[in-house]
């Protein structure tokens, strides 16, 4: 039985369970109207039911399907002639993967004879065996758990308490995926970068002004000795995020003012959505923007007022960057005015202020620390911004605060460390995790401060 | 609607009214007029919250505003210094002088009329600046103060006024947030008389306070008035029997009856207004 027609049964089965566990709950004290002689409503004895009709079944299910090649495997493997089995672990593996590719009717490269005919026969023989298995097995269990449950729903079973509990337990699970992956990723990066700190020093790496992550492919060769002094790049991502800043903070700001203090109610319903669009513009959108349109004029407009202009500019970059995050620096900042209390507003208007007077002596101070947040929160994520840079800040790890010159970033960097085929243990592609730590670390800092500075704020007026 | 007569005269009905004809009985003439209302709606959209209201505002005068909940009493206020300019929905018609001079005439410009006429809110609401540059706010942004040492002055002369110094003169730089309730709203006031203004307008100023602070405010209010014009919103009986010298009767958008206070309290001439005051509605 296929997978899917399976997963659909026990659905049905659990949906059917449902209306029987209800069923059988209200006709327990007499029908309709009686409810209240029930611990829980009865649609909680229905979910009851459903649930032991479908968990069990479903992890079996799961279960099944996680061992089920590696069982299926040993078998085939068992049956394979003497000969075949004492192969060396390495052209088994290629063999069974042969089996399992001719099974599955692909084109495979070598020659199809008589004993691979058969093994992958076979296989596919245990395959449909084992469904046919699992079929059977998990519809019983779903049956045998339902019907135990079905028979279990008394008046006063605490149905209620129960199904939130496996509700509990589910929204658990599902909050811990992205917990999990986090440390996951977080120790995976940690490791690789503790093993590129055992090649190359991490005093190097972080001192170092000259970034060349060459390695040598034989020992002997010239030029051997890549270096990794990480400084050019977090320079380089420092001046683009510094003129990505330059560009975002006064926009964004007085975008932030204008809309929260002076729109009228029409524009602000038009404005608003057309920066969140702004906002949703995939980055790499951006990127071609910035690579194609801006790096040429902002070359032209230099050589035009006498400067020598790389073709990729740190300039275009952090240009177009900082245009990507006015709508974060203005919806944060538009936030941080409107959680002024209007009391203050009208205090400042009753004393006879102008608006201006209003906005810069009374809101924006109050506003002030929830827009330093936001900028925070604006500044970790230019530094983290990859495709832009990637598209139009260029390669070369120039040790550079000259906004014409071409220069790199630690996102660019990690991105060609990686990029085509690698050894993974070479100090030039642990050089990218070490990378990956180091940006890490900071954006991690500055979200803690500017979230801890945007809360702190909030907390004040409440 | 109230016309031109019914304005000048006193309304005498021998006979309680019970209906709400839009007539205001009572007496809406002050005896030392400063700022006066004539035939004053106010639209919130199509909202009529104020219709046709006439009222005279008298100088060394505490004038008290009172009504059941959302009868437009706190819209009236704002009507008097145009704070409803900052609602974008709301819509003034009528005639509102200062001092002779139509406040809502073309050449008047809004922020200096706030200046003259201060407003003090339901809620205290200082700035989160120190005490000092609460007060020194407005003398600043009008720019009162020749130097330092005459903004110094202002500044301690009004928290004096206010009742306040004694509390605070010693923390003068500790934000005015630090303070209790009733500090707090006495600061709003310090801030309001801080510009010298000639009306007072105060929105149900003791609602969040405590007997005690109230209490202080209320003597407060009995001096400033000997230099003020004030309006005051409020729900309590007790507190504009103490305070005012008249009371105005709102209902719904209209105003029902205006007279001197004890003579409001002791023989009320509209049926609402007696309702009310003996606690039958709001
Ligand atoms: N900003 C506004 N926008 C629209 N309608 C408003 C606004 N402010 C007040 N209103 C309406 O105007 C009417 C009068 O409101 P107002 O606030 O003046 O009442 P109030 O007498 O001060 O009441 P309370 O004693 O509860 O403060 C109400 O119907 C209210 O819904
Ligand atoms: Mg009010």
């Amino acid at each position: 039985m296929q997978a899917t027609t399976l997963i659909l049964l026990l659905g049905l089965m659990a949906v059917t369970a449902f209306y029987l566990g209800r069923g059988r709950s209200l006709s327990l004290v007499g029908g309709h109207g009686h409810g209240l002689a029930l611990h829980s409503l009865p649609g909680y004895y229905g979910y009851y039911v459903a649930i032991w009709v479908a968990l069990p079944a479903l992890g079996l299910f799961l279960l099944w399907v996680l061992l089920e090649p590696r069982i299926v495997v040993a078998l085939v493997v068992n049956g394979l002639p003497e000969a075949y089995q004492s192969l060396p672990a390495g052209e088994l593996n290629l063999l069974v993967n042969n089996i399992q590719n001719f099974a599955a009717g692909d084109v495979i490269s070598v020659e199809v004879d008589r004993v691979l005919q058969d093994a992958a026969a076979q296989f596919n023989d245990y395959l449909a065996n084992s469904r046919q298995i699992l079929a059977v097995l998990a519809l019983g269990l779903a049956g045998l758990a339902g019907s135990l449950a079905w028979r279990r729903i008394h008046p006063d079973l605490r149905a209620r308490n129960r199904v939130e509990r496996v509700i509990r337990w589910f929204l658990i699970a599902a909050s811990s995926i992205a917990i999990f992956s986090t440390i996951g990723i977080v120790l995976s990066v940690l490791f690789e970068a503790i093993r590129f700190f055992q090649k190359v020093p991490v005093t190097e790496f972080m001192f170092g002004l000259n970034w060349s992550p060459q390695t040598a492919i034989r020992a002997d060769q010239v030029g051997s000795s890549g270096s990794f002094g990480a400084v050019p790049l977090f320079a380089g991502t420092l001046l683009i995020t510094a003129i990505a800043m330059v560009v975002a903070v006064p926009v964004g700001l007085m975008t932030a003012i204008y809309l929260a203090e002076y729109s009228s109610t029409r524009v602000r319903g038009i404005a608003k959505p057309l920066l969140e669009i702004l906002a949703g513009i995939p980055t790499v959108v951006y990127g071609f923007f910035a690579a194609l349109t801006v790096a040429p004029w902002v070359r032209r407009a230099g050589e035009a007022a006498g400067f020598e202009v790389a073709s990729e500019s740190a300039l275009a970059a952090g240009l177009v960057m900082g245009i990507m995050i006015i709508p974060l620096v203005s919806s944060l900042s538009d936030d941080a005015i409107n959680a002024v209390p209007s009391a203050m507003r009208d205090g400042a208007l009753g004393l006879g202020s102008t608006r201006s007077e209003t906005m810069t002596k009374v809101i924006l101070p109050a506003a002030l620390p929830g827009i330093v947040g936001g900028i925070l929160l604006a500044v970790s994520r230019a530094i983290g911004e990859t495709m832009i840079v990637v598209m139009a800040a260029g390669l070369a790890a120039n040790l550079t605060a000259n906004p014409f010159a071409a220069v790199t970033t630690v996102t660019v960097q990690i991105v060609t460390l990686l990029v085509g085929d690698q050894e993974f243990d070479s100090a030039k592609t642990l050089a990218a995790f070490a990378l990956g730590l180091m940006l890490f670390v900071v954006t991690l800092f500055l979200n803690i401060i500017g979230l801890s500075v945007v809360r702190k704020y909030r907390e004040q007026y409440d | 609607m109230v016309t031109s007569e019914g304005m000048s005269t006193v309304t005498e009905i021998p006979e309680r009214r019970t209906e709400l004809t839009g007539e205001t009985v009572g007496n809406i003439r002050s005896d030392h007029p400063f700022m006066v209302a004539e035939d004053v709606n106010v639209y919130y959209g199509d909202n009529h919250a104020i219709q046709h209201v006439s009222l005279e505002i008298g100088k060394k005068e505490v004038i008290a505003l009172i009504g059941p909940s959302g009868c437009g009493k706190s819209t009236f206020l704002r009507c008097l210094n145009r704070m409803n300019d900052t609602i974008e929905t709301a819509r003034v018609t009528g005639n509102i002088t200062l001092d002779g001079k139509d406040i809502y005439r073309k050449e008047q410009d809004p922020v200096a009329l706030r200046a003259r006429v201060g407003m003090v809110f339901q809620k205290p609401n200082p700035f989160p600046k120190s005490i000092y540059d609460n007060v020194a706010y407005g003398p600043r942004i009008h720019g009162l103060a020749a130097d330092r040492a005459e903004l110094d002055n202002i500044v301690h002369s009004s928290l004096e006024r206010a009742g306040l110094i004694n509390e605070v003169k010693d923390r003068l730089d500790e934000p005015g947030t630090s303070l209790s309730g009733g500090q707090q709203q006495r600061l709003c006031i310090a801030r309001t008389i801080a510009v010298n203004p000639e009306v007072i307008l105060m929105d149900e100023p003791c609602s969040a306070l405590d007997p005690l602070a109230t209490a202080r405010i209320e003597d407060l209010m009995d001096e400033l008035c000997e230099d003020y014009a004030i309006v005051i919103v409020t729900h309590s009986m007790q507190q504009a029997a103490r305070v005012s010298k008249r009371v105005a009767y709102f209902h719904l958008g209209l105003l029902v009856e205006v007279d001197e206070t004890d003579k409001i309290f002791t023989n009320p001439r509209h049926k609402l207004t007696e309702d009310y005051i003996t606690g039958r509605i709001g």
